[in-house]
């Protein structure tokens, strides 16, 4: 297995880490040069151009969509009346296999303060709140710590530098709810009120949190903001080996010998992170499939292994890079099962705000549960196939379920054999 | 009655947000902090010095996983069921709670020491499987150890 040597020019994110990975808090973190960014970018950069360096930068939104930062910035009025506006950071983790905003908040919390910091300055923003799942206990409990922290030595609260400029950084805890995550529910959910989604238009951009501009960035994508103002554009996009800038937080989980997470160049491939960094498959056990991001990836298999993990290519390849937290399914793994666990979990969190999602995924459980069982009947899979077109994009109300229904459509098309033969035993018991 | 303290702490998280139907999540977690459940009075109760009505407080209490509307156990064990714990036999770790608690999820043992709920992906895939019990995560679990962790819960 490849041993990774972190350092600031090649790891960002996670170059602060000493072996033990303990946490980085706050004079570890300054005396290695943290919040000079943040102090930077108060003094000597004008707010307009900290988005231009964001642009410029390429940096994309690393809570699964991909969407430019630089772009979700420059959609918040500029010159504008609004004198409240807010950011949000979504901390909200909850997708099934990804735990890379844990590990960033759990050990180098001020760089994800710094971001917020950074960010809520180009976003003429005074107050920000970190949206954080309430089972991240030990996040929740470093995050408090890190915020006293950063208040004590001056970064958060008033006539912050003696600039003028106030920041003040609440930690919200939710109760509990997948759909949180998806950013109008988080602003439902931030606003006390059930977590359903919002229509767009009108943008969070220009009407948010409580009618304001308010912009919604991941964890992860803030904390990749501090090394970009420091170390600048070019030095950022020379990072990765690909289209798409930077580095991510990658790996595989699964029944791989050293299941992680690891900060990896974009471009790296699939086949690279599970040999060299997951020390490829358990003894005895042979890839059947994998998912790239999450949950509500679509499955790829052993043939894509050798992709480029950037945004572009594996979408190409018909799934998405999602949140790179990938997982490998081996070959001991019957594909119906697997995919009926993902679907239980989707339509256990689906909000129920709308009928094609409310109903539609119990009822593709229950015939997954009937192919499981070899007690499916003849047209299941025709009827899962229009259950996938009927739950997909535009059909309903936001992306869950959308994004429920991606597994499944892969499975159907790379594993049909194995949904046909939970109906092949049925017809010989019929027999 | 709510106490005074819970009165005080539940204004105060007023202050974080724009209104006070932002802080009734706050508030409900509140209140479950100190008494483990939110009952019907807690939430005619927290709508008084809210002063939101009691329907908002309600549904906001019925969507959200975390709040518990009816009496729970002293141990509250969350098993992670989703995709990587389920490859690493989450299915036998439920079967396993199931059995040796003699409940089914969702339910509250006789005595009120467990209550055994499902949970959306504890950010544990590297260790899994994986269960919570209170605040404390177990990783790499196996049936054995499981029975282990029940005794320790007394």
């Amino acid at each position: 297995m490849k041993k990774i040597l972190r350092t600031s020019e090649t790891h960002p994110l996670t170059w602060w880490l000493n072996e033990k990975k303990d946490v980085v808090w706050i004079q570890e973190y300054k005396k290695n040069g943290g919040y000079l960014a943040f102090e930077k970018a108060l003094k000597t950069i004008k707010p307009v151009d900290i988005i231009s360096i964001v642009k410029e930068s390429g940096l994309k939104g690393r809570g699964g969509a991909g969407f430019p930062t630089g772009i979700k910035w420059s959609l918040m009025p500029q010159k504008s009346n609004f004198d409240v506006r807010y950011l949000l950071c979504n901390a909200d983790e909850m997708e099934p296999g990804t735990y890379k905003d844990k590990f960033l908040m759990e050990k180098i919390p001020h760089q994800l303060i710094e971001g917020i910091l950074i960010s809520s300055l180009a976003l003429n923003v005074s107050k920000s709140y970190i949206f954080l799942r309430c089972e991240y206990i030990q996040a929740e409990h470093i995050l408090k710590k890190a915020i006293f922290e950063a208040t004590k030595f001056g970064y958060i609260g008033n006539n912050v530098l003696k600039s003028g400029l106030n920041f003040e950084i609440v930690l919200h805890s939710g109760a509990g709810r997948y759909i949180c995550g998806e950013e109008t529910a988080l602003i439902s959910s931030l606003e006390g009120n059930r977590a359903n989604p919002k229509y767009k238009p009108p943008f969070p951009a220009h009407v948010g949190a409580w009618g304001k501009p308010t912009c919604i960035n991941n964890v992860e994508t803030l904390s990749n903001i501090p090394s970009i103002i420091l170390h600048g554009t070019k030095w950022y996009k020379n990072l990765s080996k690909s289209i798409d800038s930077g580095t991510k937080m990658m790996g595989f989980s699964g029944k791989v010998k050293n299941p992680g997470l690891w900060e990896l160049p974009f471009g790296i491939t699939a086949r690279e992170i599970l040999e060299d960094y997951a020390g490829g498959m358990n003894s005895g056990l042979n890839l059947k499939a994998w998912q790239p991001g999450g949950a509500s990836t679509e499955l790829l298999t052993f043939k894509h292994i050798d992709l480029p993990m950037n945004f572009s290519t594996i979408q190409h390849a018909g799934s998405r890079l999602g949140t790179a937290l990938a997982m490998a399914i081996d070959d001991t793994v019957n594909i119906v099962s697997l995919v009926r666990n993902i679907e239980e979990f989707f339509s256990r969190e689906s909000c129920g705000w709308c009928t094609p999602c409310r109903d539609g995924l119990p009822w593709i459980v229950s015939i997954l549960k009937s192919l499981e069982m070899h007690q499916g009947h003849e047209n299941d899979i025709d009827l899962l196939e229009e259950l996938c077109c009927q739950l997909g994009p535009g059909r309903t109300f936001c992306a869950h379920a959308p994004g429920a229904v991606s597994p499944l459509k892969s499975a159907i098309k790379y594993f049909r054999s194995e949904f046909e033969c939970g109906i092949r035993t049925t017809s010989i018991i019929n027999i | 009655m709510l106490s005074k303290e819970e009165e005080i702490d539940i204004l105060k998280s007023k202050n974080n947000y724009e209104d006070a139907q932002s802080s009734s999540i706050e508030a409900l977690k509140i209140v479950q902090k100190n008494r483990g459940w939110v009952s019907k009075q807690a939430i005619c109760e927290i709508s008084k010095i809210l002063k939101i009505p009691e329907s908002n407080l309600e549904e906001v209490a019925t969507f959200y996983s975390q709040i518990f509307r009816k009496p729970i156990g002293r141990n509250i064990i969350r098993y992670c069921d989703s995709v990587v714990c389920y490859m690493y036999g989450c299915e036998d770790i439920k079967s396993c709670l199931e059995d040796a608690l003699n409940i089914a999820i969702g339910e509250t043992t006789q005595d009120l020491r467990f209550t055994l709920l499902p949970i959306c992906c504890l950010g544990n895939c590297d260790n899994a499987p994986t269960i919570m019990i209170n605040d404390n995560i177990y990783s790499r679990l196996n049936v054995k150890r499981v029975v282990e962790l029940l005794e320790l819960y007394k």
